[in-house]
């Protein structure tokens, strides 16, 4: 089962929760895959500490000219909708940094003189602990393409058992991206304004991508009950709820694990996980198991 | 006229409240928030929006089901797995592919390509921007639709918005709230930016992000100012922070200790600085003149 | 030749624009028949990204020589090197369109040869 944990808002305890879930989950006997998709500033190795076995580069596709067929007719610069091709005085300059790698250059080229060639836009890290497999993408400074590392993150976890992806906050590309194919989306949130602004917008995201989710609220306590009443109104399921303990703060200061340094908190990780299991969908064949 | 951006690198660091609390200390400002995938400043700052337009970040496909004659050429072509039947297959003769919206990318090859001119290509409107009052000064925001993507497009948007009213009144900041990471839309609220502060958090992961940050920064060569939020939760950490961030050539701004006073006034709908004079208050004050001296 | 400036408005008293992608207009300046001719650029300022690409492609089909602007990034540089527009700097104390020719023709304006700052998106 894939499970991804997102967030509108930033900063509301995604981490905490893939992290301490997978652990778990993990010494609890079971096959995990942690896959770390915040490509922009990811965490999880800090707090899960795997040993990488093994760093690859990620790469998107750039047209490169073949100088010998190109015309300059100009046609590549008029199909690419990024401005990622200039035509002037029949030379081709190529900008490789807001090319999509759509292939439309390529394809369209009626001399064929454009040809498609890698480049890095960022690197896949693999590797595990004693108890789990861990993958995380790391996007290069500078480089606009975070979907693409994502993707190739999601991809690399693969089917290994179940799969925990920690993404990026927001509602946008890069988060669409982490989460798609998932088969359940907790939503982290905190009881602020602001959380439950933020998490209005990631409910209508996973809303609009037909996902099943629930809720986590982490500081629960922090005590804005408008929180409780809007997943109420809305038949939002909230499934874990951290308290506001300072002291889970500064040991998530120090990268230490939750369930280590307060195992008091360990039976909250395991009875969230029992409610996702229960609330997944199974598929119609394995459905068919059960009854069988 | 001086542009400042604050970005956090880390989400939840307390970027907004921390914007929200110089709104209240510049002098004569703008505000633009630039955090268009999560716009939480309006939230505090309680804008009355006086113009709205759309947005429009891009272009999409859309199949026109009269037109089209199901040959797969686009399906086969796309390069973003957005189009498809929506049953699975052809499962009737009148079967035909749609684009998927959320998938799309606008690059326009299927348009290009199909051999029915069956697919029309049109500007699609993925969020808006308004420009409204605050008692603080004029603020430009926006919100992007739910699952759009966020090229930046509408960052530089909002920023220009804001600059321009700046120039127009004779104000002497626009103040950015920036997104977290450092991707398009943080690339976007920053460059060409008189200062950035970066706002963290004394933890591991704070430290970690920063120095990406840091980097970015660097790379598009804008001074950075450093700041330590909630800063006692670990202050080994936090002098951690403050020490690589001089070995990176950036300043340290200040530290703002952790204070309820914080979730406090944003529950009340209002600014830190407003909501008392104590605690985390007056470190931001202190923060804010230190920004002030830097420019 | 033709030259042209990054303006604010259509007209030679117009302030000048020191941005160049996103430039609000081009006021082009014939300096044989003395012609002043205003081009919009309001297809690029909504542009996502490569807005000085688009420009510089622009200006280079005008048959624009020499241009006159505040700020030129990498990627539009590059293009304008390309079509071997030769790209002159209006610093702080130009004001219209009219005190920059005036300033280029006296041979006043520093010509560039390198990206006066780095890749931007504004």
């Amino acid at each position: 089962m894939k499970i991804a944990i997102a967030s509108g808002k930033g900063g509301t305890g995604k981490t905490t929760i893939a992290t301490n879930l997978a652990l778990s989950r993990a010494e609890a006997g079971e096959r995990i895959t942690l896959a770390d998709c915040d490509v922009e500033e990811p965490n999880c190795h800090i707090f899960l500490k795997p040993h990488i076995v093994s760093s690859e580069p990620v790469t998107v596709q750039k047209p490169e000219v073949i100088e010998d067929r190109c015309t300059g007719c100009g046609i590549c610069g008029d199909v690419c909708e990024y401005n990622a091709i200039a035509v002037i005085k029949k030379k081709v300059l190529i900008f490789p940094e807001l090319c999509h790698s759509c292939g439309a250059c390529s394809l369209l080229c009626p001399e064929n003189a454009i040809i498609e060639t890698p480049r890095n836009v960022g690197i896949i890290e693999k590797g595990s602990t004693a108890k789990l497999s861990f993958v995380q993408g790391l996007l290069n400074i500078g480089e606009l393409m975070s979907p693409t590392v994502i993707h190739t993150v999601r991809k690399a976890a693969g089917n290994n058992g179940h799969v925990i992806v920690d993404a990026p906050p927001g509602t946008s590309c890069p988060v669409i991206e982490a989460v798609k194919e998932s088969d359940f989306v907790v939503l982290v949130t905190e009881p602020t304004p602001f959380g439950l602004y933020d998490l209005t917008l990631a409910v209508g995201m996973v809303r609009e991508l037909g996902l099943p989710f629930a809720v986590a609220i982490n500081r629960s306590d922090l005590g804005m009950s408008e929180l409780t009443r809007y997943c109420d109104s809305e038949g939002i399921d909230i499934i874990l709820e951290i308290p506001d303990d300072r002291r889970i703060a500064e040991a998530y200061s120090r990268g230490e694990m939750i369930i280590h340094a307060l195992p008091e908190y360990r039976p909250l990780f395991d009875s969230c996980w029992t409610e996702v299991m229960r609330r997944h969908r199974l598929p119609l064949s394995k459905q068919k198991e059960e009854v069988l | 006229m001086k542009e400042i951006v604050i970005i956090s690198g880390k989400g939840g660091t307390g970027k907004t409240s921390i914007v929200a609390s110089f709104a209240a200390l510049a002098g004569e400002k703008a505000l633009a928030d630039c955090d268009v995938d999560a716009a939480d400043l309006h939230l505090v700052l309680n804008p009355v929006i006086t113009y709205r337009e759309d947005f429009s970040g891009g272009k999409k496909a859309r199949i026109l089901k009269d037109a089209c004659v199901a040959c797969d050429s686009c399906i086969e072509t796309c390069r973003f797995d957005a189009i498809s039947y929506k049953n699975g297959g052809k499962i009737t003769a009148e079967s035909v592919p749609s684009v998927n919206p959320i998938y799309c990318e606008g690059c326009g090859l299927c348009v290009r390509i199909c051999p029915a001119e069956a697919i029309a290509f049109e500007p699609r409107v993925n969020g808006e921007y308004y420009v409204s009052t605050t008692k603080y000064g004029p603020m430009v925001h926006a919100r992007l639709g739910i699952a759009e993507g966020n090229s930046g497009k509408l960052v530089s948007l909002v920023r220009q918005k804001a600059r321009e009213i700046a120039e127009k009144e004779g104000l002497d900041y626009v103040l950015v709230d920036g997104s977290p990471g450092i991707g398009c839309p943080v690339i976007a609220s920053i460059t060409g930016a008189d200062v950035i502060v970066a706002v963290t958090e004394p933890t591991l992961s704070g430290k970690h992000d920063l120095l990406r940050v840091s980097d970015l920064a660097g790379h598009f060569r804008i001074p950075l100012l450093v700041c330590v939020n909630k800063w006692d939760l670990n202050p080994s950490i936090a002098e951690e922070i403050e020490n690589e961030a001089r070995e990176r050539g950036a300043a340290v701004a200040g530290r703002v200790r952790y204070d309820k006073a914080i979730t406090r006034a944003q529950i009340e709908k209002t600014t830190v600085i407003e909501y008392t004079n104590q605690g985390a208050s007056r470190d931001i004050r202190a923060l804010w003149d230190m920004v002030r001296a830097a420019l | 030749m033709k030259i042209a400036i990054t303006s604010t408005g259509e007209g030679i008293q117009s302030k000048v624009d020191r941005s160049f992608g996103r430039a609000k207009w081009f006021v082009t300046f014939d300096t044989e028949t003395k012609t002043v001719e205003a081009h919009s650029n309001d297809q690029n300022i909504h542009a996502s990204h490569g807005a000085g690409i688009q420009a510089a492609q622009n200006v280079a089909h005008l048959g624009v020589e020499a241009l006159l602007t505040g700020n030129v990034g990498p990627n539009a540089f590059r293009t304008l090197q390309a079509a071997s527009i030769e790209i002159f700097l209006l610093d702080a104390t130009v004001e219209t369109v009219e005190d920059a020719l005036a300033r280029w023709e006296a041979g006043d304006l520093p010509g560039i040869g390198a990206p006066t700052r780095e890749g931007h998106w504004v």
